[in-house]
């Protein structure tokens, strides 16, 4: 039995998500600590116009010509938000919002014409898009897996380093850890996971995906070795589950499945977390608020017997 | 009037009113609140959709409008629990916006909804769909909504034009002085979406973001008074939209495609050429106002 | 005795969960000029910003001249610390100023030339004159706080209320900002400034109002601000130096 759902295409797709899931938890956490979430958003709306353009040079839906393509045109998105930021007085958010909706929009027109021009091809390159992860083959799952375990593997071998790069920039300059080395390697990584999540997700959702679980993850721990696992965990849950869901149903869209799932696990936490969950909190708020009471009608009895 | 300039006349509509609407929101550092309520106001008119079973001008508008103070609100919610406003942006119109694609693919079927369309925009079917108004005669809806909207915002814009920017600038300020900073936020909040709802039908949800933003941020680097960028944004909003669409008639491909591209065409020649921000500016001359600044 | 400018009873405030403020009570009169003085992360900016009204409380009890915040509030004039604002906003000096007369102005209208006049005149006050039409991103961080008093006073509030005016300004704008409020309170207004530098306290205010999450002591600069109390407020960290030759108090951490 457990052959037989092992070759089964939606078994394969599940494991595909589900790794994807993991990584794009573990990625997440990076891009959580270096107040980056958006920014996921936003370079994955910016590979679109990528994509597009590897299709129309090599004529092929092949999987890593395509995410070769989206991750140039991500990080050529990077590196136009990095510059506008350092140039102009203009805020980061609003330079993520232009380049998110500028090549997305590039990406649109060059769309169109492939559709017009391609004919029968359209239909692969559109759930590319949108994330259709049932319309996957077994070579695109290969791919993904091996690329979101390599994203997995450069985290998990620079643990300490990561850390410390996240939380004390100036002092992990201080003993020898290059900068800009590790902010190329992070962006390549969230590039990486990214481009990897769009054609199982869609490039609109798998923000979701990088900012969702290491939320979740928050409400638990206070390690930042736990909140990665954790968060890892609730990805690669959302993953798997969104994806089964989305089977039951013909033309079920799988990526707003899986969204839907990490944002029930982050209700969850958010209100039962023990971490500084809704439901911990208000009950140290009601303690806190009889203790400023207890202490005020204190001083007041003190203060009347002072003026007897 | 023909196809084509009703065409023009609607792009140019969405240009001027996202324009005017995206000074405030650079300016109070909430462009990425434009991507959230784009999207989520998917998932409002999917719930008129579903509950009046019609796609009909104001229906979207009611729904696209608590759509997106839902959005604001629940963004302001989670930030209050000590969620960074960043992320909780992210998960608040990622969630939505996935509730709104699945109603579609499970309720709504294949109505006159789509996800794609609604995230692409068709600005050419525009004209087919019209309504009779007094005087004007027959008009796109889509064109209405727009004209609708744009009197509004220029009204709020102008109207309490002072509010804007002192709540803008100096909320403590302006919260000191009896302004209703709150009030005041989520009317923005609304105006943010009924633009964003009325342009939907021409340019789609992303592109709106392009629209909103980057003629405001190319405005920026122009003029250091708040006044002028507004002119100047709606006019960069407005030449985007003639730009774009003859560049979509030239290529024949997508027009809003081209109007989002033609906004990061001029936003590219701001950032060269502008008098005091631009390249060649530096080039000429060292910034020395920003010596100036350098002091205690 | 005259109505106090400021009652504060049982005020209690929290911020991010932790408690900043507990049991605060105390009254300043009118026509006083008071020192907020406290180590870090002593509630002096969240005292402020719960009196008016800008932070939740989670207890107490305020007057304004015996009056809510909400009557009180054209009374009372506000200087929020100039990293608050985003100094690349496209406006010039004398818009800002003329923003402090937003809530005197009404809904719906513009600001007149008599408006604009008032401002001009407040900017001259702080010696600003001449840059009314400079864009604010161009005025240094001294120049860029004489621009927020100048706001502050055409205002012309009774009860002025200040987050750190003489924090990392030249010394021109620091006695510019001085003579300007020795002025205001001649003027019989009152006014109360968070102020960081104990050595200037003593030259500076007559009140002094030492904090640490609850009032610690208030009163007369003379009898308050001694040097067992500023250990008392400071936690033992700060003490009080004389310098015999010289004949002027240094105040500094005692383990150096």
């Amino acid at each position: 039995m457990w052959s037989a759902l092992l070759t089964s295409n939606t078994q394969w797709v599940l494991i595909s998500t589900m790794v994807l899931g993991i990584a794009a938890g573990t990625i997440g956490c990076l891009a959580y600590w270096k107040k980056q979430s958006l920014m996921s958003d936003s370079l994955a709306h910016a590979s679109l116009p990528g994509v597009i353009i590897a299709y129309l040079l090599f004529a092929e839906k092949d999987l890593y010509i395509l995410i070769a393509g989206a991750a140039v045109s991500a990080l050529l998105g990077a590196a136009f938000i990095q510059g506008i930021r350092q140039t102009t007085k203009i805020t980061e958010d609003t330079a993520m919002g232009m380049i998110l909706s500028v090549f997305y929009g590039l990406g649109i027109m060059l769309l169109t014409i492939v559709n017009r021009s391609a004919g029968g091809n359209q239909a692969g390159l559109d759930s590319f898009i949108y994330g259709q992860a049932a319309a996957m083959v077994r070579s695109d799952v290969w791919t993904m897996i091996i690329l979101a375990l390599a994203a997995i593997f450069f985290v998990v071998i620079a643990f300490k380093e990561w850390k410390l790069y996240l939380f004390d920039p100036a002092f992990a300059k201080g003993i020898g850890l290059s900068l800009k080395g590790m902010n190329i390697l992070y962006t390549l990584a969230l590039v990486t996971t990214i481009v990897i999540g769009i054609q199982a997700v869609g490039v609109i959702l798998i923000s979701a995906l990088l900012i969702i679980p290491p939320l979740s993850a928050r409400y638990w721990t206070h390690s930042f070795g736990a909140m990665l696992f954790l968060s890892a965990l609730f990805g690669g849950m959302a993953g798997a589950t969104g994806t089964a869901v989305s089977t039951l149903g013909s033309g079920w869209p799988t990526g707003p499945f899986i969204v839907i799932f990490a944002s029930g696990f982050f209700a969850v936490s958010l209100v039962f977390g023990k971490q500084k969950g809704i439901l911990v909190n208000y009950l140290q708020f009601k303690k806190r608020q009889k203790l400023a009471q207890f202490q005020q009608n204190n001083n007041k009895f003190k203060a009347q017997g002072v003026s007897k | 009037m023909s196809y084509s300039a009703w065409i023009i006349l609607t792009a140019c509509l969405v240009g001027a009113t996202s324009g005017l609407i995206g000074v405030f929101l650079i300016l109070r550092k909430m462009a990425m609140m434009a991507d959230a309520i784009s999207h989520t106001v998917l998932l409002g008119i999917v719930i008129a959709f579903l509950i009046t079973r019609e796609l009909s001008g104001p229906h979207m508008l009611i729904g696209a409008i608590i759509a997106g103070l839902v959005t604001a609100f629940l963004v302001q919610w989670l930030h209050s629990l000590n969620i960074e406003q960043h992320a909780s942006m992210g998960i608040v119109f990622t969630t939505l916006f996935a509730i709104g694609v699945i109603l579609i693919a499970t309720y709504v079927g294949n109505a006159h909804l789509d996800v794609k369309h609604a995230l692409m925009g068709e600005i050419t079917f525009i004209p087919w769909e019209t309504m009779t108004l007094p005087f004007l005669g027959d008009v796109p809806v889509a064109t209405a909504m727009l004209g609708f909207a744009f009197i509004i915002v220029l009204f709020f814009i102008t109207a309490f034009y002072k509010e804007w920017k002192i709540t803008s600038f100096d909320p403590a300020l302006a919260a000191s002085l009896g302004i209703p900073v709150i009030v005041m936020h989520y009317v923005f909040m609304s105006l943010v979406s009924v633009t964003t709802v009325a342009a939907f039908d021409a340019v789609g949800a992303i592109m709106v973001v392009a629209m909103l933003i980057t003629p405001a941020a190319a405005a920026y680097l122009w003029t250091d008074k708040l006044s002028i960028m507004l002119v100047i944004s709606g006019s960069f909003g407005i030449i985007s939209a003639v730009l774009g669409y003859f560049i979509a008639t030239w290529i024949d491909t997508s027009i809003s495609g081209s109007m989002a591209l033609a906004t990061g065409i001029l936003f590219i020649i701001s950032f060269i050429f502008s008098p005091k921000h631009g390249l060649v500016s530096k080039f000429v001359k060292p910034a020395t106002a920003k010596i100036m600044t350098q002091d205690g | 005795m005259a109505q106090p400018a400021l009652k504060v009873m049982d005020l209690a405030a929290s911020y991010r969960k932790n408690k900043v403020l507990y049991n605060v009570n105390f009254e300043v009169a009118a026509g006083t000029l008071t020192g907020v003085v406290g180590p870090n992360g002593a509630g002096k900016s969240t005292l402020i910003k719960t009196l008016l009204d800008l932070h939740p409380a989670l207890t107490g009890h305020i007057e304004f001249y015996g009056l809510p915040f909400k009557k009180a509030k054209k009374k009372i004039g506000y200087v929020p610390q100039r990293g608050s604002v985003d100094w690349d906003f496209p406006t010039n000096a004398l818009d800002v100023v003329t923003m402090g007369l937003y809530g005197n102005i009404g809904w719906l209208k513009r600001p007149s030339r008599k408006d604009k006049q008032k401002a001009y005149q407040s900017l001259e006050k702080m010696g600003m004159e001449g840059f009314a039409d400079r864009q604010i991103s161009e005025l240094s961080g001294g120049q860029r706080q004489r621009v927020f008093l100048a706001r502050a006073l055409v205002q012309d509030a009774d009860l002025y209320f200040m987050d750190e005016p003489l924090a990392g300004v030249d010394a021109a704008t620091e006695k510019a900002i001085m003579r300007i409020l020795q002025e205001l309170k001649a003027l019989g207004k009152t006014v109360l400034v968070v102020h960081h530098d104990l050595q200037t306290v003593e030259d500076y205010f007559d009140h002094v109002l030492l904090l640490n999450k609850t009032v610690i002591h208030h009163g007369k600069t003379e009898n308050v601000f001694t040097s067992d109390k500023i250990s008392e407020t400071y936690g033992g960290n700060m003490k009080w130096i004389t310098s015999r030759e010289e004949g002027y108090h240094v105040v500094g951490p005692s383990n150096k």
